[in-house]
Parts: structure tokens; sequence; C-alpha cells
């Protein structure tokens, strides 16, 4: 696919856009989701997009102080990210810019190989930051939307996926 | 693929939205010809409604079908995402009903469709939506028309009936100062010969009925977003940007970013609205749209052929067309439809309304009928049709003068073209 042949040294260069593999690679193999932020309120973005990821079989589990001890969506809130006891593949944060950075820092802290910040999301210095500890970082982007965009269902929708192939789409099916 | 560069126009045109139906490997684009789409259970159809998923619920708001097309115009245009609707002037009210409230205005320019001037000024006032016409010649004019009420400028980048050039780039400028969006009228240019997004418009209408199907078979309209537009930027859009009641309080603007205007023409517009376009119709303009480059680059290499045969034939007065170097919109249209100025075009026949009649009447090839692009080259007489009803002035004003005759050149050999012509002015003549 056109969105899929950029250059390797792409990936750490710049954060204006992500190549459709590097995505792709990512929500294959996260497993578990560690997603600061979440709310319980059912009409909050960020419980949509809990609720659709955990449709697509992905373990989402709620980081927020206000709600922690209670459960969104069946699973268990914490007040932060050191106090879940399991291992997260990856760090989304539903936070303004601004407390992205401390969020990030926690995520570098407790191992988790990937940060994404969500739709309208961004802080360069944090990123750096993880990069630098090894990390992958995703800003500005939305794993649902993403999930939806490269399996074909955002085009159920009318949006411009930036696909284009002559084979049938397929689902970025986890490892 | 494999290359690095981005795909063409060509290849998005053929490519874009359309892959091999999952279930069966189907290569073209299946016609989901159903009304409604099984919930797996309570939850999903929950999941559904409450917009939480993704996937169809009934053909009202989407269809597999439409989606394609969809999606194929929403990347020929550049956008994030589109609405297609049963026509053009459907798309007209959807792009209209996500952001304004009874009381509310826009500006528009006044050389329009002339079904868009009228639905503007009289069918939108019983919303409560008052459109107030500004002189597009002179893009200051829109500046100068703003109030703190306007929530939108519409313009036809080509206006229908064709000579005419807006310089949406100004304009753009205008509408951004005073934070209200600019749409555009792309029907006549088509993504092929202008890209309105790549000059400031925010959204784009498109009569697909005309150029996008291009075979005169198929009714149809889309909304086509940028995604560009911060709706937030204000408190003009609350539609957009606070708490839904029909959505028990969603915002659409803040869960849905780019794409909120998409998914409100869809789940408030098609789905209390109604005009849903059918997929038997979205079936043809997607197959349409395949051959769009081709049948455009005809259409305006016929269109400029017939225009020089026009200027310099002794029975016609002048000829509006912005291909031609004596046009007044020669230079804009150097500008924004470098690949060529449509195929829609005016002329004024001397000897006045009574010749355009005949002129009309004895036509053979050229079909008598109020529509344009379609593959069959097409006339009228505005004013003995489609403008009958105004007063002479009244037509003068609208460009709809006796003398005036439209064409829409369609893609027949241009010398049968021009030869039908010509006969047609000497019996015009007789
Ligand atoms: C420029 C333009 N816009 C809109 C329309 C309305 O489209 P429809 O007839 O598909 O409703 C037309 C139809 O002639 C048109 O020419």
């Amino acid at each position: 696919m056109f969105a899929n042949t950029v250059k390797p040294s792409f990936e750490k260069a710049g954060h204006d856009s992500y190549p459709d593999t590097l995505i792709r690679k990512i929500l294959r193999e996260v497993k578990v989701i560690a997603m600061v932020g979440a709310s319980p309120d059912w009409n909050r973005p960020s419980y949509f997009a809990m609720k659709y990821l955990q449709a697509k079989k992905y373990r989402v589990i709620p980081v927020n102080p206000k709600v922690a001890g209670g459960e969104i969506l069946g699973e268990k809130v914490y007040a932060s990210l050191a106090e879940i006891p399991e291992k997260i593949d990856m760090v989304d944060i539903f936070r303004n810019s601004e407390a992205a950075g401390p969020i990030t820092d926690e995520a570098i802290a407790i191992g988790a190989p990937v940060v994404w910040m969500q739709l309208g999301v961004r802080n360069d210095e944090a990123a750096a930051r993880a990069e630098a500890a090894g990390l992958t970082v995703i800003m500005n982007r939305c794993p649902k939307i993403e999930y939806g965009r490269l399996n074909g269902e955002l085009g159920w929708h009318g949006f411009n996926s930036g696909v284009i192939s002559s084979k049938r789409r397929k689902l970025p099916e986890k490892a | 693929m494999t290359s690095n560069t981005k795909p063409g126009f060509e290849t998005l045109a053929i490519h874009a939205g359309a892959a091999p139906d999952p279930a069966t490997g189907a290569r073209s684009t299946p016609i989901y010809q159903t009304t409604a789409y099984v919930f797996d259970d309570v939850d999903h159809a929950a999941s559904l409604f409450n917009l939480q998923a993704f996937g169809n619920i009934y053909s009202r708001l989407t269809n597999p079908t439409v989606a394609v097309l969809e999606e194929r115009i929403a990347t020929l245009e550049g956008g994030r995402g589109a609405t297609c609707v049963a026509s053009g002037h459907a798309a007209q009210m959807l792009a209209f009903f996500s952001f304004m409230e009874p009381g509310d205005e826009f500006l528009a320019a006044t050389k329009l469709y002339g079904g868009s001037i009228t639905q503007f000024s009289r069918s939108f006032k019983k919303f409560g939506w008052n459109a107030i016409f500004v002189d597009a010649e002179e893009p200051e004019n829109f500046r100068k028309s703003m109030t703190p009420k306007v929530k939108a400028i519409f313009v036809e980048c080509l206006a229908n009936p064709g000579g005419v050039i807006v310089d949406i780039e100004a304009v753009a400028k205008i509408a951004h100062e005073a934070g209200v969006p600019l749409i555009v009228d792309n029907t006549m240019a088509t993504p092929y010969l202008c890209r309105p997004f790549d000059y400031g418009a925010d959204i784009i209408v498109h009569s697909t009925t005309k150029f996008l199907s291009g075979h005169g078979n198929a009714m149809g309209g889309a909304v086509v977003d940028s995604g560009k537009f911060d709706w937030a930027q204000n408190d003009k859009f609350k539609s957009l940007t606070t708490p839904e009641p029909a959505y028990h309080g969603l915002n659409f603007y803040e869960t849905f970013g780019d794409l909120a205007f998409t998914i409100y023409g869809h789940a408030m517009g098609l789905r209390d609205l109604g005009p849903t376009m059918a997929p038997m119709n979205a079936y043809l303009t997607i197959t349409g749209t395949e051959t769009l480059p081709l049948r455009m680059q005809r259409h305006v290499e016929n269109a400029k052929a017939v225009a020089e045969y026009l200027e310099d034939h002794r029975q016609v007065e002048w000829v509006s067309y912005a291909g031609l170097r004596s046009s007044k919109h020669f230079k804009l249209a150097q500008k924004y439809l470098p690949k060529g100025a449509g195929s829609v075009f005016t002329f004024g026949i001397k000897g006045g309304y009574d010749a355009g009649v005949k002129l009309v009447e004895s036509c053979e090839l050229f079909s008598h009928l109020a529509n344009i692009g379609d593959t069959r080259s097409l006339i009228i007489h505005p004013a003995s049709t489609t403008h009958r009803q105004l007063s002479a002035e009244q037509q003068k004003a609208a460009g709809a003068g006796p003398e005036v005759v439209r064409l829409s050149i369609g893609l027949e050999t241009v010398d049968d073209i021009i030869a039908d012509l010509d006969q047609a002015l000497a019996a015009s003549a007789r």
C-alpha cells in the first residue's frame, strides 16, 4: 500500500504522520492497553474508544484517580499506572497535552513499550523522553479510528481511509 | 502497491473506497440492495445506536454500496469524509442542516444554478434560514455583507450556466476571518478540473447527477468535509459543539474530531431528514467516477473547440466560456481550472428569442432538455423553458435573456457536434 512504503528513518523523524505499517504493527502486537483518563460516563469519547477496543478483543484497563476502585465496562479502575499489577503493552492517554508529560514518564517507569496520545493530544518533549528510553510513541491519533480505517470499517461511514489495494480488506489481526 | 509515490488521480478514481467484497471476493462493488442489517446481540445494537461502533443499522443512514461512493468522492476531493444523498439539492440542504438554526443567515453568490437560488431564497426560508445574495465578481463584497448571524458562505467555483469563476481562495480568506466555513458547489468543475479544498474551501457539495455519474442515468448528491474547519473556534456551531439531546448528550465535535461533520451528516441529517441515495444510483455513480478523468478531458477538449467555433460565427453575439482568451474570467480559469474550463457554457444568438427557440428545435444531435454533464450534448433556451416564469428584467439579471442559449458539450465526435450546431444555426436564420 502506498502509505506503507515510507523510508525506515521516518518512524523517528517526526510525528506529523505515521506509516500505516507502524500503526498496523502496534495494533497487531498490543494486547493489554492501560487507558489513562478513562471515563465511566457512556457518552464520553474515552468510553466510546474503550468499548470499541474491547469489542476488538483488547484488554483495556482504565486509569482514573477520581473513580479508582470502581468499574468501567467490567474492568477495575486504578488510580495510577504504577498500581496496575499486570504487564501493560500500551498506554493510551485521554488527557490534555500538558498532563501527557508526567503520564508518559510513568509509562516509561512501568516499562510499557508503546505510548499512544489521543486525537488533539501532543507533547513532543515527553515523546522525546519516551523514545530515548526505547518506547514507540504515537500522538494526535485515536486507536479506534486507526483500527477502523485500516480494516475498512471507517469506509462504511464514508471516510477517506487512504488505503488503495486490490486485495480483500483484512483486520489488523493480533499475533 | 509498492511505489513510494502517492497514487494519481486516475488510480484513485478507480480504486478509492472499493475493495474486493470481503465475503465473496466480488471485484466490482456489489449493489447492497437491502434496507436493514442484523445485530449480533442487544449490546451490539446498543453500541451501533449510540455511535460507539462502526457498522450499519438501516439504509436511511448508511449502506455499503453508498459508502464506497462516499469514500471515493471524499478521496478525489482530498477531503476527510463524505455523505452521499439523493440529489444535489439534498446535498445543499444537508450541508446547511449541520449548523444552521432558525434565524441564521448565510452569504451566497448571485451567480448560481437557478434551482439553487430558488431553494435558498424560497424553501430555506421555511426553515428560518436566510440567504443574503452577494455579487461574487468582487470577493470583498462578501466581507461587506458579513453579519453576526452569518454561518457560512456558499459559491459555485465554476458557476452554472458557465463562464463565471469565483476567486475561491480570496473568498475562503474572508470566510475564515469571520470564523465561518466556505461551502463550494463543485458540480460543474468536478475534482478532476478543480479541488476547492486546495484553496481553502471547508465543505464541498456535488450534484453527482451531472459529471460524476456522467451518463445522465442516476440522481445523486454528495457533501464532502475537508475535516479542517475548527467548529469550536466560536459559539456559532452549537449543533456540532454542544451536547446533542437526540444522542443522550453526545458532543459530536469533541467525540469525533475531524470526523464529526460527516458523522453528523449521517446520524442526524440522513436519519432525520431522510434524503438517502439509492444503492443502485450509488453503483451507477461509482462506475461513472471510474472514467471521470477520461471523460472530463474529452468534455473540455470538445467544449473549447465548440466555443471557438461559435466565437467566430457571424450569427453569434457573444460566447461566455472562461477557457476563451476573450473571457474576463480567463485569468481565474488559468489558476483554478488549468486543465479546462468545464463543458457547460452560454452564448448569445443574434435574432433573440425567436432565433433561440428555432435553434434548439432544429438540433438533431443535441438533446433539448434541462440537465448538464451527460455523455450526450445538451442544449436549452432558458428564456423559453427554465426561466419562462420570470419577467424580462429578472431573466436578464439571471443571465437568461432572450438571446441566451446554454450548452452542455458531450463526448460525441467534435466535428459532429459542431456540424449539428452549424445546421441548426443556419435553420434558425431562415
Ligand atoms: C451546479 C448545480 N448544483 C446543484 C444542482 C442540483 O442538483 P440535483 O438536480 O442533483 O438536485 C445542479 C443541477 O442542475 C447544478 O447544476
